[in-house]
Parts: structure tokens; sequence; C-alpha cells
């Protein structure tokens, strides 16, 4: 027999612990609501603002105007300039550059002729939005009357019957445009968050709810040798997890390697000893396993939202890119695909490297300096 | 025995927890290689005072010298030193007996060369050699409470604090942990182990009772069942339930106790002898009944002590 009044004690009593348990009424309301709020604003298909360079070897009227015009789409931001191409690709390959705008020597005669497009955009192919919003700007009219100049002549005419490019885009590090280079680097970086923040995440507050915190903190065993203790397996799964991720890209995907496989572990290493780290400080935290995947949880979605895995991280307003900088995954997502596809280096790699172990050293000492080897 | 410096030293050691104050300006003064006993119901504050004694709890207030090491203070100093065994079986359940044991070994960096050997001795010592290989969730209360002692020795630790560690372990099996307890004494252990059963505290050579927190009474269990403090009679009854009611509402009655058709009576003393008043009582509501003097025993400590702290504090 279905009993209504057995129900209703069921239903009474889960409120009851919904009530209790803060963390959860907590999230019942604040999650839809900081996560709409958040991603409703941040995410954006249409993408803008992409770093871009500039080398104007022509340096006519005409060029200048072309550069200028490419800026007011809004679509790339002018941060650097280069005096020849040379330069430009490495701007490139550094990653200070997404996209560079190359104005040969020949530009003006190339407009006469009409026969091939005037100039060329540098496209960095790792990164498959780029070349979305390349797509755009290809097509950008020489306007010379901007300042005064009058239309182009003879391309008026030509223009006529057919829409012309203005621009040949040159794909770098990805020709064949394969998205499987691009998602592959990123997820190992996704798959590390995955697995890693939740093994350590529960680490600490399992041995609590267990009952065995009470027998190991009356040991002599010290926090920093704990913490140390609780990294160090996990680091080792990391670096197989990296190895198979790796393995499996090369076997079926045909993943290039550019970089050296040497830089890829380092990247990996320090990312692997920051996602732990962010584990063991939620781990400090929670008072049971419940919350600890709570937690864990919660950090994934603006990991997976923010760091340009699945959305174009350049076409996120200024705050939320700055959100997006404090992210762990933004910052391996970019060496990542810097040493697998650009063949990035590690003076490159530096300016995000520094980042990841800052992020993790700190949340290490948090959690040391939280942990008391005490009950109270 | 005078002149040897105590194992634990606390005074006035307060304990709370909010607006609840679980351990009430406790004095202990515990003999090196003794068995002390804390004696005490549920919430008295046994387990609390244990863990300030082990530096895993700051007291509120009071002081506390453990192996003359200052706590809080000193709490990393002692931990060598010490063995704990917790209320709650706190080894690692999916880890092996021994795989449980070495890991003890090395966190409390027990020589390589001798480790092994070690924890043999432990193995067969607590009896457990044969499900050495056995997952420890799979053991029996009884080879649980082994395990865990045999964990908490394992280093053989100069004092070691056992709370309640029978509960969950048959008769037979607690008489082999007691003569375990007392082998360890004698050779140097000093023991402080918390129980709530009667025969144990009878076993300890000190014992302290704890009510809500304060200490009721401490002494050998024999000076604390001589100075009782409450004379102990047996009334012997046709009628036990209606003479359990006739001497509830005595004024000087402190308990009264069923034992199948006698009752256990503790009075307070003075005024007639003890018998005469009881019989008086009995006779004014009609029951017939003998009343003769027993020897207190441990129960009545505890019955007589607990109830006088009721008083005091509201």
């Amino acid at each position: 027999m279905i009993a209504r009044r057995r129900i209703a004690a069921l239903v009474r009593k889960e409120f009851q612990h919904i009530r209790r348990d803060r963390l959860t009424s907590g999230m019942v309301g604040g999650l839809p609501l900081v996560m709409t709020i958040l991603f409703g604003f941040a995410i954006n298909q249409d993408v803008r603002h992409l770093p871009a360079g500039y080398a104007d070897l022509a340096n006519t009227q005409r060029s200048r105007a072309l550069v200028a015009d490419a800026r007011a789409t809004q679509v790339i931001d002018i941060v650097e300039r280069a005096a020849n191409a040379a330069e430009l690709e490495r701007l490139l390959v550094a990653g200070d550059i997404s996209v560079g705008i190359l104005v040969p020597r020949d530009f003006e005669r190339r407009i006469q002729d009409g026969d091939r497009p005037p100039a060329q955009l540098l496209a960095n192919g790792s990164d498959p939005v780029v070349l979305g919003a390349m797509r755009g700007l290809e097509r950008l009219p020489v306007r010379g009357a901007m300042r005064g100049l009058g239309p182009v002549p003879g391309l008026g005419a030509r223009l006529s019957g057919k829409p012309r490019q203005t621009f040949e885009t040159r794909v770098y590090f990805n020709p064949e445009r394969r998205t499987a280079f691009f998602i592959v680097p990123a997820l190992m970086g996704v798959i590390l968050t995955l697995t890693l923040v939740l093994f350590t995440s529960v680490a600490i507050v399992r041995e609590r709810e267990q009952g065995n915190l009470e027998l190991l903190i009356t040991t002599p065993i010290q926090t920093p040798e704990l913490m140390l203790g609780k990294l160090i397996p996990y680091m080792l799964i990391g670096f197989l997890q990296i190895t198979l991720i790796l393995g499996l890209g090369v076997l079926l995907f045909d993943l290039p390697m550019h970089g050296s496989l040497a830089d890829l572990y380092l990247c990996a290493g320090v990312y692997i000893f920051t996602v732990l780290a962010l584990g063991l400080l939620f781990s400090t935290v929670a008072r049971t396993q419940f919350q600890a995947f709570q937690m864990a949880f919660m950090s994934f979605l603006p990991q997976i939202l923010l760091s340009g895995f699945m959305f174009p991280f350049d076409g996120m307003p200024g705050w939320a890119r700055a959100i997006g900088e404090v992210i762990p995954l933004t910052h391996f997502l970019r060496t990542a695909r810097g040493v697998v596809l650009r063949g990035a280096g590690l003076p490159d790699l530096w300016k995000d490297l520094w980042p990841l172990a800052l992020f993790g050293c700190a949340a290490l000492l948090i959690a040391t300096l939280r942990f008391q080897k005490r009950l109270d | 025995m005078v002149s040897e410096r105590p194992a634990i030293l606390a005074r006035g050691l307060t304990r709370r927890f909010g607006s609840l104050t679980a351990v009430d300006g406790i004095d202990l003064d515990v003999a090196p290689s003794r068995v002390y006993g804390f004696l005490g119901p549920n919430g008295s504050g046994k387990t609390t005072t244990i863990r300030m004694l082990c530096g895993l709890l700051r007291p509120s207030a009071g002081t506390a010298t453990v192996l003359g090491h200052e706590l809080p203070r000193d709490a990393e100093k002692l931990r060598p030193r010490i063995g704990y065994m917790t209320q709650r079986f706190s080894l690692y359940e999916d880890l092996s007996v021994r795989s449980n044991l070495e890991f003890l070994a090395e966190v409390q960096q027990i020589a390589s060369a001798t480790r092994d050997e070690r924890i043999a001795a432990q193995l067969a010592g607590f009896g457990l050699f044969e499900c050495s290989a056995q997952i420890a969730g799979t053991l029996s209360g009884g080879q649980k409470q082994r395990l865990a002692l045999a964990a908490a020795t394992l280093h053989d630790p100069e004092l070691l604090f056992l709370d309640e560690p029978t509960s969950a372990v048959d008769p037979r099996s607690r008489r082999d942990f007691w003569e375990f307890l007392f082998q360890l004494a004698d050779a140097g252990t000093t023991i402080l182990v918390s129980t709530h059963f009667m025969d144990e505290a009878e076993r300890c050579h000190h014992l302290a009772i704890l009510d809500r927190g304060v200490m009721a009474a401490v002494g050998t269990p024999r000076d604390l069942m001589a100075g009782v403090g409450a004379a102990v009679l047996e009334v012997e009854t046709r009628d036990p339930r209606r003479a359990h009611a006739a001497l509830e509402r005595l004024s000087s009655v402190r308990s009264v106790a069923q034992l199948g058709t006698r009752l256990h009576v503790l009075l307070e003393p003075g005024g007639d002898a003890p018998e005469r008043r009881v019989e008086r009582a009995l006779d004014a509501a009609g029951v017939e009944g003998r009343a003769r003097p027993v020897p207190a025993t441990l129960e009545d400590v505890f019955v007589a002590a607990t109830r006088e702290s009721e008083e005091v504090s509201p």
C-alpha cells in the first residue's frame, strides 16, 4: 500500500536535510541566478577584438586606410606593428597576435591588376574562432574614399560583377583547418580538470568523514607531508592521462606535435599540480565528501565556459575575460595549443605558465594553512 | 612512587563548544605505569577530555602537561610518545590488516630494520596473524578492536589513550583485552582508558567519575567504594513494585534499583540507622519487607557521586 503520509514524511525530511545543508540550499537559488547572469552576458559567439598586428610594406594612403578599416570593424584590435612579414610571423608563433595583416609592397599594383587579392591575412589556425572571423574580414572593401580619395579606378568596374576578395588568408599551424587539432590539446586540460579535481577534493574530507583523520593527526605526520602525500599519486595519474590523450590524438587524429614533448609535459605538470592543489583546497573547506563534490562541480562550469574551451575567449567582454584569466584551464589551453600546434617554446609559454604556477602554489599554501592537526 | 613525575597533570581543564560546556574545570594527576579510568555516561566529557590530552582540541581554559609537554603548545613533541585508540574504528577499512600496520609503522618512523619483525610480533600478540591479509573492513568487532590496539601500541608509546575500547566487543574478548592492558602497564606504559562499564572501571588502579563535564569523584575503586558517602541496603520484599514506590517518596533515599525480587537502595547517611528508616517507611505504606546493609558497589559510588553533582549544578 502506498501511504500518502509516508511519502509526505519523506518529502518533509528531505526539505529538512536541504535546509540544514547551507551549501545545498545556497545552490538552489544562487547557482541559477549567478550562472545565468554571468554566462548569459559573458558568452558571445561573435568574435571581437582579436589581437592583431600588421606590417604595411606599401605604406600608401590606401593601405593605411585599409588597416584603419579593418580595425574599425572591431573584429581585430591592432596591438603590434611589424616591420616585415618575418616579424609578423614571429609574433603569430609567439602567440602575441592571432591575426596578422600583411600589406605587400606591390599593394597598389595588385589593386590595379585585380587578378589576385591585394593583401594577406595571416591567421592562427590553431583557433577555429579566428578562422571564422577571417571569413568576414576577407571581403572588407578597399575604400579609397575614406579620406577624400576617389573610388579606385578600374577596380570598381571589375567589382561590379562579383564581389572580390581584399585579403587572401594564409592559415598557420593548422592549414587543413582540422577541428580535432584544436580540440585534442584542449581536451587534455578539460579531462585533467574533471578527473583530478575530484580526486583531491575528497582526499582529506574522506578521511575526516570516515574517521581516519582523528588517528592520522594524532601521529607525528606533518601537514606538508600530508599534502604532498595526497598530491604525488595523482600527479602520476595526471601524467598517465596526458600520455594517453596525446597518444590517441596522434594515432587517431594525426595530431601534429610542432613543439617539444618536454615542454608539453612541463606545462602539463604545472597544470596538474595546480588542479590538484585546487582540489586539496576544496577538501580543507568541505565538511563532507558530498560538499566537496558540489564545490568541484561548481568550479567546472566557469572553467569550461569561460576558459575558451567551449566558447571563444576573444568573444567575451573585458570583465569576463578578466575572470577567464584567473581560471587555470584558460592558461593551460593556451600553453597546450601553443606547444602542440604552434611549436611555441618556453619563452612564449612563460606568460601562461607563471600564472598557473602562482595559482597552484597559492591554493596549496592556503590548503596547508587551513588544515589544522586539531579537531576544533 | 611519590617522587615520580605524573604522566598527566591537568588543572582546571575546561572545554566549551558554543554555549555548551563539555568539560568543566577538571583536575587530573595520572601516575606513570598505571591504568587510569574515566567512568561516565555518554556526554559526560570523556572523549573531549581525552582529545584535549592528545592535543587534538585546545582547552578553553586550564592547563595540561602530558609527559612533561605543555599542551596545546607542544602537541607535536608529544605525538610520537603517545598512542590513541579512538572510539570509532579509525584505521583504513579498505586496506588489509598488514597494510594498515605497515602504513602506521612508516608514519611513526619505526626503524626499517626492525619494522617487519615488530609488525609480525604485533600480529601474533593480538591474534591477528591468520587474518593479516584480510581487508580491515571485513573484520569482526573483536578483531577490529585488537587491530586498533595493535596499531596504537605499534610504536611502543609511553602513554596510551583508549576511548571506550571495549564497547563493541563480547565479554570474553574484554577480559583478554584487560589482561593485555595490565601487561602493558607492568612494562611501564601509562594507560588512560574511558569506559561506561562498571566491571571495567573496577579493574583500574585509579578512577575518575565524570558527570556532565565535572569530575564527580576520584580515587582508587576500593577507596571510592569504602567512602561512598551513602548507606547501601538491600530490601527483600514480596511486592517490589509497591515497595519501590514507597521508598521513592522518602526524601533521604537517593536511588532505588530493582534486582529481581530485591531492591537495591541508596540512602543519605545520618539520623536513625538506615535499615530502621527503610523498614518504617515500608510499614507506613503497608508493604512487608526486610532491609539489610550490603557493601557498596562501584555503581553505588557512581550513582551517589552523580546525584550529588546534580544538586550542585542546577
